[in-house]
């Protein structure tokens, strides 16, 4: 690597568009060094060939953080030792609002580090009448200023040339006197760590608790001198922010010019208008969520249907050609047969997250925010709230890291501990699979499917849960802190689609590695432990049926099922199932769906692919019909009547809309919040709503 | 007066803060004293409100609107 170049800027200016414009799909994300924030980085050829490591910083209105994600740009560009420290930082500013964005502009260029000002949609603010004279802004700064737009990549090779053009050495002026502000506790810190920088003294006084690079004995030295010299934090970043918002008043006059104010968000008030209107604005919201979940379900059946029927062919075609065998059946019934639970919910999750980033595209997400926060902070949320709610209809695991966004610490948590009840995606073969078993398929008023009714029913069963737990939660949890609710309406804009397909292939991608290893894995042992039983139980099972067998004048199908039927029920699995029966039949399960949930602790998906196999093995090899027509012929031994009857599978839904059997969230939960409190108050107290809400349904509706 | 106070469509220029530790947030997000805001709207139950301020659009609740003195 020849160089590290770190994207700095506001929120909503283009950065992550730039981030991708300039790396293409050469990037990876992982974490900071000893901290648990995102860290987005990819690679760049410079026009002089060399080769350039990119790292997307969080969006920040300012040096000093409100959140975890905006305290990581002052650490990394604190400490010369982070391996992230960039040798030359882009600071990306929104052309039409020069003004604000150049407050992080003036606080990042007194670190002294080598910078270039980048001005982003140009040509929107071109078009809005604002004329920026770049020369002589440049000559102001003291550094270069590239115009680009990001998005119809106008000014990218200009850019990489800056880049490529920059000195070792910073230029930019500096005309702020921060020493001004705190001189003694200013000065005392330069010399204590040996810098001649006045702001980084400053900065330090202020942040040093996030700075992880000092000792203990240097944070107290720190902490002794903020004493010694009575250092008010908040008066004196005041101070400074009025300080630089006057010179910057200077810089800019003369240097941008407005032709056309006016009607610069003419159009954005029309849409603002219709879209958060009192009535429209709810009903336009209901509306898009209910065609999202019509869509998932509607625009998703032939292409599962075509995984499906792909996956079982392959089986049917695997035992008619292969050796028969165990290892065959291993890959068959278990690797197969895992992988077909996987891939069959790549369509959802994909039209599901197509629908999300053109929401956050448009800008239509944050008047979401700015609808919701009322509701929301009656039940102990926030607007930012909402994100990670509809984020967690696709998966708990990045709306919960999304919730780092909740400057508020009462707010995160809540909103933590209730995403997890929204129907995530790993819940939506669960739902499809029992609805199709205990609803038919009609149609309702001619247009909606009664099936995706049921679904959207799932749905908002969910989220009624979140709130009502939200709510109680509200009162529980104690803090000091206020909450408050500051935010920016970005303008309306043309999703870019390109973003919107590079979305859907990277969550579908991320659901099919991370959820598909916990999937195969649990795939193998189960088929392991639905094969092998203790003892010689099967030797037994195979010697009682082998005089039937050899009896070659009578057809053998029969009598083969009956023997795979009770060599399972006597197989590890079945033993397991047969255990904690006692402990579900109040719920309306058999031993049989006692093994899905076992399975499906780890992650809930998991059950479908554990019906699969128990299944598969259950009905032998001849029976190539889907899983789906095997469970929906299921007869109970005892009764004689369906195992999915109607109360069965309402019991069934709930308890997986309820209960927290995911392992990857656990572990989230337990990053984000630091501690294992949360997570286990997490995982008892959906386990026990679970358990309750499906004991009262199958009791009621049996 | 506070912003709070204002009707759509009424504008003011700032004057002062009532809250040390919220005014350096709004004026990190442009909420200077002397900068002219205008309310655009409020959301649909009445809170938070959307302002026009240094060439943007900012929400906020009315509580937070209630730290800023404008005239």
């Amino acid at each position: 690597m020849d160089i590290k170049v770190a994207l700095v800027g506001n929120p909503n200016t283009g950065k992550s568009t730039l981030f991708n414009r300039l790396t293409g799909l050469n990037q990876k994300i992982g974490n900071f060094p000893g901290i648990t924030v995102d860290k987005k980085t990819g690679f760049m050829k410079l026009p002089d060939g060399k080769e350039a490591e990119v790292i997307d910083l969080p969006g920040t209105y300012s040096l000093y953080p409100k959140s975890n994600d905006e305290s990581i740009v002052f650490q990394v560009l604190a400490d010369k030792t982070n391996s992230s420290f960039p040798d030359v930082i882009v600071l990306i500013a929104d052309a039409s609002n020069l003004k604000r964005n150049l407050l992080l502009f003036s606080q990042v260029a007194d670190l002294g580090i080598p910078m270039i000002l980048v001005l982003n949609m140009i040509d929107l603010s071109e078009k809005q009448g604002t004329k920026i004279n770049l020369i002589e802004l440049a000559q102001r700064l003291g550094v270069q200023v590239v115009s680009i737009s990001a998005r119809n990549n106008i000014g990218i090779d200009k850019l990489k040339q800056a880049i490529t053009n920059m000195n070792k050495v910073a230029t930019q002026l500096q005309d702020v006197d921060v020493n001004v502000l705190a001189p003694e506790a200013i000065n005392a810190i330069k010399s204590k760590l040996n810098t001649d920088n006045d702001y980084y003294a400053l900065q330090v006084l202020h942040q040093h608790e996030y700075l992880g690079f000092f000792t203990q004995q240097e944070q107290n030295e720190i902490e002794e001198i903020e004493q010694a010299h009575h250092f008010e934090s908040s008066k004196i970043q005041a101070a400074e922010t009025i300080a630089r918002y006057k010179h910057l008043g200077s810089v800019l006059s003369g240097v941008v010019t407005e032709t056309k104010t006016t009607e610069k968000f003419a159009t954005n008030n029309k849409l603002d208008a219709i879209l958060t209107h009192k009535v429209w604005g709810f009903a336009i919201f209901l509306f898009i969520l209910f065609n999202i979940f019509n869509a998932i379900f509607a625009w998703s059946t032939y292409p599962m249907a075509w995984i499906e029927s792909g996956f079982s062919f392959v089986t049917e075609v695997g035992h008619n050609y292969l050796p028969q065998g165990m290892l065959t059946d291993l890959v068959l019934d278990g690797v197969i047969a895992g992988l077909g639970g996987i891939f069959i919910f790549i369509p959802q999750i994909a039209i599901l997250f197509a629908f999300i980033s053109v929401l956050e595209d448009t800008g239509y997400m944050a008047r979401v925010t700015f609808m919701m926060d009322k509701i929301m902070s009656k039940v102990g949320l926030n607007g930012k709230s909402v994100v990670p709610m509809i984020g967690g209809l696709a998966c708990a695991v990045p709306s919960i890291m999304a919730a780092r966004n909740i400057e508020n610490w009462k707010d995160r948590i809540i909103t933590i501990m209730v995403t997890p009840l929204i129907s995530c995606s790993a819940r939506l073969p669960v739902y499809i699979l029992i609805i199709s078993l205990i609803i038919p398929s009609q149609k309702v008023l001619g247009i909606f499917n009664l099936q995706g009714l049921a679904l959207m029913v799932m749905y908002l069963v969910g989220i009624i849960a979140a709130v009502l737990v939200a709510l109680v939660m509200k009162f529980i949890i104690k803090t000091k802190e206020r909450a408050y609710f500051i935010m920016e309406l970005p303008i309306y804009r043309m999703p870019r689609w390109k973003n919107v397909l590079f979305t859907m292939y990277e969550k579908s991608k991320t659901f099919v590695f991370e959820a598909g290893k916990v999937i195969i894995a649990i795939s193998i042992i189960l088929w392991v432990m639905a094969s092998f039983g203790p003892g010689n139980r099967f030797e037994n099972i195979e010697k009682k049926y082998a005089p039937a067998l050899a009896d070659t004048t009578k057809p053998t199908t029969h009598i083969e099922t009956l023997m795979a039927s009770e060599k399972l029920e006597n197989s590890y699995v079945g033993i397991l199932g047969h255990w904690i029966e006692p402990a579900i039949r109040p719920l309306g399960y058999d031993w049989k769906i006692g093994i899905g949930l076992i399975t499906s602790f780890a992650a809930r998906e998991a059950f479908v692919g554990t019906m699969a196999t128990i299944y598969s093995v259950d009905g032998g090899d001849e029976d190539t019909s889907t899983i789906r027509e095997r469970m929906a012929s299921s007869v109970n031994n005892q009764t004689g009547l369906p195992v999915y009857s109607f109360a069965t599978g309402i019991s069934l839904m709930l308890f997986y809309a309820f209960a927290m059997q995911c392992m990857s969230t656990v572990a989230i939960v337990y990053r984000e919040t630091k501690g294992w409190k949360w997570p286990i108050i997490q995982l008892v107290y959906m386990t026990a709503m679970a358990y309750v809400a499906a004991l009262i349904a199958y009791q009621l509706l049996k | 007066m506070k912003l709070s106070n204002l009707k759509i469509g009424e504008k003011g220029t700032i004057m002062a803060f009532t809250d040390l530790d919220l005014s350096v947030k709004l004026m990190e997000m442009g909420c200077l004293p002397g900068e002219v805001v205008e309310v655009e709207r409020f959301a649909p139950l009445g809170d938070p409100m959307a302002i026009r301020v240094a060439g943007y659009q900012l929400c906020l609740r009315k509580s937070e609107a209630d730290v800023i003195i404008i005239q």
